[in-house]
């Protein structure tokens, strides 16, 4: 990989369109501060938790994730038409976006480096459960595996099965066990 | 077009090397590009598949050799340079030359703003939806030069219509200026015996989103 002089266009390019007007130095900080940690994974994990603690809602969140996810105060940019697809044991769901980068912003944040790289890209679609065997998990052999390959404005939300033994846990004492990767599909809670 | 973005099913990339949640970027550049791509959905001159398309069409050495964000940062001077917003002499010497273009540059809350509305891809359904769920359908074998959506693994394959997710902007149309053409969406599944022959995981299946146009009925 070789980003060899890559910085020094994006300093260019910040003070040619500051000084052409385009953009607004305070506006770019801003930009930053709300993907670089407001808006990230905990909030698909509030959804998950939800979907877990409330029949009703999980049924909403079935017939119409956006509106559902929306009710929960998230929503906007690259979460315009959600989707959202629950693990069972018989069936283990994976997003991918073979052709760019494409990944649900308003619940899970700005994508990891390893969904955008090239070793993701390529195998997800086709061998799954080497990817899976990259993040340490190993799937029965009999569960089917469903990737979804993010081709369109459809935004896929992994909800993974509840883990046993929460049944005491409260929604906010849920959210905290479901992780990012848990949500795209490459990990097990 | 048949470019190095379009990565599914190719083979020696090495493993995938996870990362920790909270570890969004590498360096400070990085979140620069990203808001600078971002905050140049002000000047409202490209759409996203156009965007797409720009970062899709450097040549395939160039976009398998860079990172994510450089390959933002090369897509986003090659739009700069095709909409007239920057003159190729200005990046060169890394400052401005020349007044800017009439664009009304976004405060932080125009921003915030933009990214809580989001930007809509469904459109009124110009007719009924040709196909349902549970039709077989088999995907066109297509090698447009310009911007698609159809991944070439999942071109000419027979699979199943799993859902339909309305009418949706074409991105093939719109990534070059040539109007939103709306159609109807559909996610499509495959066996993954049919997208890679019998020594697939038999286990596999793999959706895509497709329009109606890359669609045809069963063979």
């Amino acid at each position: 990989m070789s980003d060899h002089g890559i910085p020094e266009k994006v300093e260019a390019l910040e003070s040619i369109l500051v000084e052409k007007g385009y953009v607004h130095p305070e506006t770019l900080d801003a930009i930053v501060t709300t993907y670089d940690g407001d808006v990230g994974p905990r909030n698909g994990a509030h959804v998950v938790a939800r979907s877990w603690v409330d029949p009703e809602y999980r049924e909403r969140l079935r017939a119409d994730a956006t509106a559902a996810i929306a009710e929960l105060g998230y929503g906007g940019r690259q979460g315009e038409h959600m989707v959202a697809v629950e693990n069972t044991p018989d069936e283990h769901h994976l997003v991918v976006c073979t052709l760019c980068s494409c990944y649900p912003w308003p619940v899970l944040g700005l994508p990891p480096t390893w969904y955008k790289s090239p070793a993701y890209r390529s195998r997800a679609v086709l061998d799954p459960r080497g990817v899976l065997a990259d993040f340490g998990v190993t799937l029965p052999e009999a569960t089917r595996i469903t990737v979804h390959d993010s081709t369109a404005e459809i935004r896929y939300l992994v909800v993974p099965m509840r883990p046993e033994g929460t049944e005491d846990l409260d929604e906010e004492a849920l959210a905290a066990l479901v992780t990012r990767d848990g949500m795209i599909g490459t990990a097990l809670l | 077009m048949n470019g190095a973005a379009d990565l599914g099913g190719m083979m020696g990339f090495g493993p995938v090397v996870p990362e920790p949640e909270d570890e969004r970027f590498h360096a400070e550049w990085e979140r620069r590009i990203l808001a600078l791509v971002l905050a140049m959905g002000a000047a409202r001159r490209w759409s996203i598949d156009a965007g797409r398309f720009a970062r899709e069409s450097l040549p395939p050495p160039v976009y398998l050799n860079s990172s994510y964000y450089a390959i933002w940062t090369l897509g986003l001077e090659r739009l700069l340079v095709a909409t007239g917003l920057v003159g190729e002499a200005e990046l060169a010497e890394g400052r401005a030359r020349e007044a800017g273009a009439d664009v009304r540059a976004w405060s932080p809350d125009d921003a915030r703003a933009a990214f809580a509305a989001g930007s809509p891809y469904t459109r009124p359904a110009p007719g009924p939806a040709r196909f349902a769920v549970g039709d077989t359908v088999r995907t066109r074998v297509l090698n447009p030069t310009g911007h698609t959506r159809l991944p070439r693994y999942a071109r000419g394959k027979q699979g199943t219509v799993e859902r339909v997710h309305g009418v949706h902007v074409l991105p093939d149309s719109n990534a070059h200026g040539h109007g939103e053409r709306p159609e109807w969406l559909y996610s499509v599944r495959f066996s993954g015996r049919e997208l890679w022959g019998e020594a697939a995981d038999p286990t596999l299946t793999v959706d895509i989103d497709a329009w109606e146009s890359y669609l045809a009925g069963p063979a």
